[in-house]
């Protein structure tokens, strides 16, 4: 999942002080689930925003919705009928979702409340951890499911470097080594083979904004 | 004997003689003087000098702006370059200039992580990695072709060194780095300063039983001990380094006044014993901020004079 971290306070707060009435989306997935922008947040954050901004003397009203998901039109049309009663709108789902409603609304302010982190797992309760930086190109099938460029710092391709320190990463001794964790996996799996030849220079797909049309569909020329 | 670059050390490890290099460290600013005094005390002590790229991720003088003022004083560099710093675009048009300037020589590096430096905030490139920048030098070299295909009017012809660290973990694994390094195109190699000689024993004795040593020079990488304070950071704030307790042990048993000189002597026998031991073709001396005493070291291990080819 998209794993995303609320905005510190005072950041959103400046963010909204020119709006007197702001309605704040939230979705009901990915950050719903990592306890950072679904139903129960958004709640939360405007009760805070409710109070602060009435200690100023500049009170604002916040309004509540939480969709599915922002990053998927449908869901998006049931905000049709309420944003025009709105001064702005808080978005408290990751990059692609704010920025698929600042697309549907482009008149209105759109500004985000999360700030999204990364493509993680959930290790427990509130506590998630980076896997996946959407490549394009995935190695997974030599490095024993082990990710080199997002597990690694230096994304090395062919690692360890010489910074191994007692199976940890030369950045942090609590940071595990990729590459470390790589050749262990392998050898226990006997397939220390799949790293002894070169990866050669990535492609480097995501340096462009992507596109992905799956096979037997096409792009409609009018959406 | 048809060279690959016509460079100093590759002259002197192709006739066969034991290759002794040095190091040295750009200013953090613009002083070409402080260049020249530190390459002074190298000058007829070294084979070729290695100029630092950025080390430990602290900006300094470019590596290839301090190779061509070692050059103007009649040294041979070895041009360091990281992958932290450049994306392939930078590295090739950097590595066309310093050819044009008269480097032969490079050093492939991965690179300090920029955490470790003056600017922990920088984004770290890494668009390619060691083993792929060797390819990509050697691709320019040997095929007159850009890592993107297309031809090199006039290619680098460079000697094409990387480093390799015996000691970091997997120990296991170390020898078949060695390898995709000289798959991937590698000349020669420095290897991390030695301190554990039983661990590089073992990688150097693997490395013959797998042939790797008639396929590439090795330079075994020796960095005498200051004090035991120098020791003790070595052993715990460095990352892939090993330090036995003994070496520690030995420096302690000295007074404090002639640590150093222990350190120096330290040295000295290990570069004896690398001089005897199959698989190494010469010693890489790094004296950090200690350059003015390579000429005593050099005589001391009777390293000199260096040989003229």
């Amino acid at each position: 999942m998209i794993v995303a971290k609320r905005k510190p306070f005072n950041e959103i707060k400046s963010l909204l002080k020119d709006y007197k009435k702001v309605l704040n989306v939230g979705c009901g997935t990915c950050v719903a689930v990592c306890l950072a922008g679904g139903e129960k947040e958004v709640a939360v954050l405007n009760a805070e925003l409710d109070m602060a901004r009435k200690l100023e003397d500049n009170p604002v009203e916040m309004g509540a919705i939480t969709v599915e998901r922002q990053c998927d039109r449908e869901y998006l049309e049931a905000l049709d009928s309420l944003v025009n009663g709105y001064d702005a709108l808080l978005s408290m789902a990751c990059g692609a979702g704010i920025q698929f409603l600042a697309e549907r609304y482009p008149e209105k302010p759109v500004l985000p409340a999360v700030d999204t982190t990364f493509i993680g797992v959930n290790q427990g309760v509130g506590w998630y951890e980076e896997r996946c930086r959407s490549c394009s190109s995935c190695v997974l099938g030599l490095t024993g499911g082990i990710c080199p460029v997002t597990m690694c710092a230096k994304g090395l391709y062919n690692g360890p470097c010489g910074g191994t320190n007692k199976g940890n990463c030369e950045i942090d001794k609590n940071q595990p080594c990729a590459w470390y964790m790589i050749y262990e996996r392998l050898k226990a799996q006997n397939r220390l083979d799949c790293i002894l030849e070169i990866t050669p220079p990535s492609d480097w797909q995501n340096q462009i904004p992507r596109t992905v049309i799956q096979p037997g569909y096409k792009k409609p020329e009018k959406v | 004997m048809e060279m690959k670059s016509g460079s100093n050390l590759e002259k002197v490890l192709t006739a066969g003689h034991f290759a002794f290099t040095g190091e040295l460290g750009p200013p953090r600013g613009t002083d070409a003087g402080e260049v020249r005094k530190k390459a002074a005390h190298l000058k007829g002590m070294v084979d070729a000098v290695n100029i630092t790229d950025n080390q430990t991720a602290v900006v300094r003088m470019s590596s290839w702006a301090a190779s061509i003022i070692i050059l103007q004083e009649g040294l041979e560099p070895n041009y360091q370059m990281v992958c932290r710093d450049r994306n392939r675009l930078a590295m090739q048009s950097d590595i066309l200039g310093a050819y044009a300037h008269g480097i032969r020589n490079m050093l492939c590096l991965s690179g300090d992580h920029q955490k470790f430096g003056d600017h922990p905030q920088a984004k770290g490139v890494f668009d390619i990695d060691s083993m792929q920048l060797i390819g990509m030098v050697k691709c320019m070299r040997d095929e007159g072709k850009f890592l993107g295909g297309t031809e090199i009017g006039h290619p680098p012809k460079i000697f094409i060194g990387a480093a390799a660290n015996p000691f970091a973990d997997p120990f296991e694994w170390r020898v078949h780095r060695l390898a995709k390094k000289i798959k991937a195109g590698v000349d020669f190699i420095q290897t991390q300063c030695i301190y554990n000689m039983d661990k590089f024993r073992e990688w150097i004795k693997q490395s013959n039983d797998m042939g790797l040593t008639e396929k590439v020079f090795i330079l075994a990488g020796v960095t005498p001990m200051k004090s035991v304070g120098m020791a003790k950071y070595m052993k715990n704030n460095v990352p892939g380094m090993d330090v036995p307790d003994e070496l520690i042990k030995r420096l302690q048993g000295v007074d404090k006044k002639m640590q150093a000189d222990e350190g120096i002597k330290i040295a000295c026998e290990q570069i004896e014993e690398f001089k005897e031991l199959k698989g190494v073709a010469g010693v890489h001396l790094m004296a950090i901020e200690w350059e003015h005493k390579v000429p005593e070291i050099a005589e001391r291990a009777k390293m000199l004079p260096r040989p003229v080819v």
